[in-house]
């Protein structure tokens, strides 16, 4: 099964040249790509995300409002019994809050330096880790210990 | 050139430069090879080793440059240029609440720039009042709030707007923030019939790249139309559209789609005011536009050059324009946001330097030059300062406006010129082929062809045709110098929130339902928009409400997301 991922740009901010090009990269890598378009709510990203059934959500901001969007994004997937999707993000993130990111479960920030290749490997690795197959492996591994 | 004697010069021409190639270049080549076996411009275009006469065989002068100020206007829009004044040095502001963005607006003023311009936030180009849900983050951070007309009165405050040309970028809401600017000048006092400034308004463009929509494009065009024909009539100085490629380019396009989907949504424009009977020299006069200066210079000067000659063979071979005003073909400019880098910021002070002098080569009317910390944040004063300075600099200290359009003449730059207009002829007709203007965004056509040229462009960064220094080459990682960015005023918000709630305490609400109600009406029938809109406004009613208010009107527009 290919990795599904949803690529999605919440907020006002309508720069979608960054997200079009990942979503391309990652359909040309052979994912399945979503690409929910401009101007969602944090609420329209995670419907999606539940709704499509996708491993890995990337969002996209250039808006500066990073710091409101990743946590409400987090708390959604938590209370919509999907926090088993990977979450991922880019844009323009100030290096001092990418650890705050992490800190609440977001698994990486691609910066503008960063390759096609190195989404590709990023994503694959990221799912492989902390995938949801990986997940139910490790529920598994859990259960049958003694 | 058609003449015997030039066929038979243009063919010993190009007998010579084969000679040249063999006898010279072959083996010269052999020992110090090229670095590419092709070059290409940042728009794809490739670039020959070397221009000659015969590249321009098929060049008339007359016919294709001819004199500034006369058709096809290819060596400029005036016959004088930059020798009876410098372009308009247009800096573009907008942060916090009016109040705050007018301290800058006064500070670049002292600084000697010659026209403002006005950057405001994300609600306030969508349609949303600060005290909107969908607001939340967004007051006044990436431009200036403006939800009233008490906004902007005390945005334009202590500023003559009789004598200085305001800017102000603003798309779906742009017919209002018009009314609230006539009610602002009105009510301090200025003559409608004076006013000199822009609103952008060009809705088509939003569509295709900078994504700030409300209604779908028929309405919306339907709005567009009516600021074009009541300026026509009441505001002989305004430009009530300015057609923009600056934000397709930054999106991603070649330079070819930037000039040919601004044209082409220029044709849309007239072709709308045209269905309402108002004669072509009425209103083409007032039509301006707006381009990129990108970092591919010769590229970018051939652009200017191409994009003012087809525009005037257009109106005047199709629309049948008569007046040189409507024909000749005046643009705005502002250097490219995307050339700029995060790391070593302080280069793009040269890179701006060099598209800015692409931009005065390619005879710009006005300019905007983007400060050093543009990939990082929206611009400090210090960054501002700098950036008018190498406008003043280009200006005051190169002497390359003292003479008109330099560059024609080069084989190169005519070559380009040509080429650049081919290409534009070509998309001309794919875009008649399916059904016009508006057809094509609903099918999604520009959407596409922009986002195969972003990936594109993208796959040439990765293979490092395209180097960027500092970055992808001579990167030192061993220190980033640090630069003072703009400073966040976290509590502009809740100062704005204010200024509404006060705005909305002391207005009448019987006024406020009265000219919302005529609003509507007027919108459903084929009427002018802006005459009720201006009474809306007067009341006080916010650009929220008016929007709020059509929307089941005109309908909300879904994007189909395409990539």
């Amino acid at each position: 099964m290919p990795i599904k991922v949803l690529v999605a740009k919440p907020g006002l901010d309508g720069h979608d040249r960054g997200a079009k090009i990942v979503a391309r990269s990652l359909r040309d890598a052979g994912m399945e790509v979503v690409y929910t378009g401009l101007h969602q709510t944090p609420e329209m990203i995670v419907a999606a995300a539940i709704q499509e059934d996708v491993d890995v959500i990337g969002i996209s901001i250039l808006s500066g409002a990073h710091m409101t969007v990743f946590p409400k994004l987090m708390r959604l997937l938590e209370e919509g019994g999907a926090s088993d999707i990977v979450v991922i993000g880019g844009g323009v993130v100030q290096a001092a809050d990418i650890p705050k990111l992490k800190a609440i479960g977001v698994r990486e920030i691609f910066d503008a330096d960063a390759t096609t290749q190195d989404l590709i490997d990023g994503v694959e690795r990221i799912v492989r880790e902390h995938g949801r197959a990986a997940a139910r492996t490790k529920l598994l591994q859990a259960n049958a210990a003694p | 050139m058609n003449t015997q004697v030039d066929v038979a010069a243009n063919e010993s021409l190009v007998e010579a430069k084969r000679e040249w190639e063999q006898l010279t270049l072959l083996p010269f080549a052999q020992k110090r090879p090229e670095r590419r076996e092709q070059f290409r411009t940042l728009g794809g275009i490739a670039l020959e080793r070397l221009y000659t006469p015969a590249d321009l065989a098929e060049h008339d002068y007359l016919r294709d440059a001819g004199f500034p100020g006369q058709f096809p206007y290819a060596r400029g829009p005036y016959p004088t240029m930059y020798r009876a004044q410098p372009w308009t040095m247009r800096q573009i502001a907008g942060f916090g609440t009016a109040v705050d963005t007018n301290a800058r607006f006064r500070f670049l003023i002292a600084q000697g720039q010659t026209g403002i311009s006005t950057d405001f936030d994300m609600p306030t180009l969508m349609g949303y009042d600060s005290d909107d849900e969908r607001s939340e983050g967004e007051v006044g951070r990436e431009g200036v709030a403006v939800d009233t007309v008490d906004d902007m009165l005390d945005l334009y405050a202590g500023i003559d707007l009789e004598q200085i040309s305001v800017s102000m970028t603003i798309n779906p809401t742009a017919w209002i923030l018009l009314a609230m600017y006539l009610v602002t000048a009105e009510e301090r006092g200025f003559d409608p019939a004076k006013l000199a400034g822009t609103i952008q308004n060009d809705i088509i463009k939003e569509y295709i790249s900078q994504k700030e929509w409300i209604f779908p494009p028929r309405p919306a065009m339907r709005i567009v139309r009516d600021t074009i024909a009541y300026s026509a009539r009441s505001l002989p100085r305004y430009n009530p559209v300015n057609v923009s490629g600056y934000h397709t380019r930054e999106a991603g396009s070649t330079a070819i789609q930037e000039v040919a989907f601004t044209l082409a949504a220029g044709f849309a424009y007239v072709e709308e005011v045209l269905a309402l009977g108002i004669p072509v020299d009425e209103f083409a006069p007032r039509l301006s536009f707006f381009f990129v200066s990108q970092i591919d210079f010769l590229e970018e000067v051939a652009k200017f050059r191409a994009a003012r000659r087809i525009w005037a063979r257009y109106m005047h071979e199709r629309f049948g324009a008569g007046k040189a005003e409507s024909m000749r073909l005046r643009f705005h400019c502002q250097t490219a946001g995307v050339s700029c880098t995060a790391r070593e910021p302080l280069n793009n002070i040269a890179r701006t330097a060099i598209e800015a002098l692409a931009a005065v080569l390619g005879g710009a009317q006005s300019l905007h030059t983007n400060g050093y910390d543009e990939a990082l944040s929206i611009p400090s004063e210090a960054a501002m300062k700098i950036a008018l300075r190498t406008q003043q600099i280009i200006a005051e200290e190169t002497g390359v406006g003292n003479t008109i359009d330099a560059l024609a003449g080069s084989y190169a730059v005519e070559s380009l010129t040509d080429e650049i207009e081919r290409g534009c002829v070509a998309y001309f007709q794919e875009i008649e082929k399916r059904g016009g203007v508006v057809r094509a965004i609903e099918d999604n056509y520009f959407q596409m062809e922009l986002a195969d040229a972003a990936f594109d462009l993208h796959l040439r960064k990765e293979r490092r045709e395209r180097e960027v220094v500092g970055v992808t080459k001579y990167r030192d990682d061993s220190q980033n110098p640090h630069v003072e960015l703009h400073h966040v005023d976290e509590a502009a918000s809740e100062r704005q929130l204010a200024r509404l709630a006060a705005t909305k305490a002391r207005r009448d609400p019987a006024a406020v339902a009265a000219t919302l109600a005529e609003l509507v009406r007027v919108a459903k029938s084929d009427e002018n928009l802006m005459p009720a809109t201006i009474e809306a406004v007067r009341a006080r009613v916010t650009a929220g409400e008016i929007v709020n208010a059509l929307r089941p009107v005109f309908g909300a527009y879904v994007e189909k997301p395409v990539f």
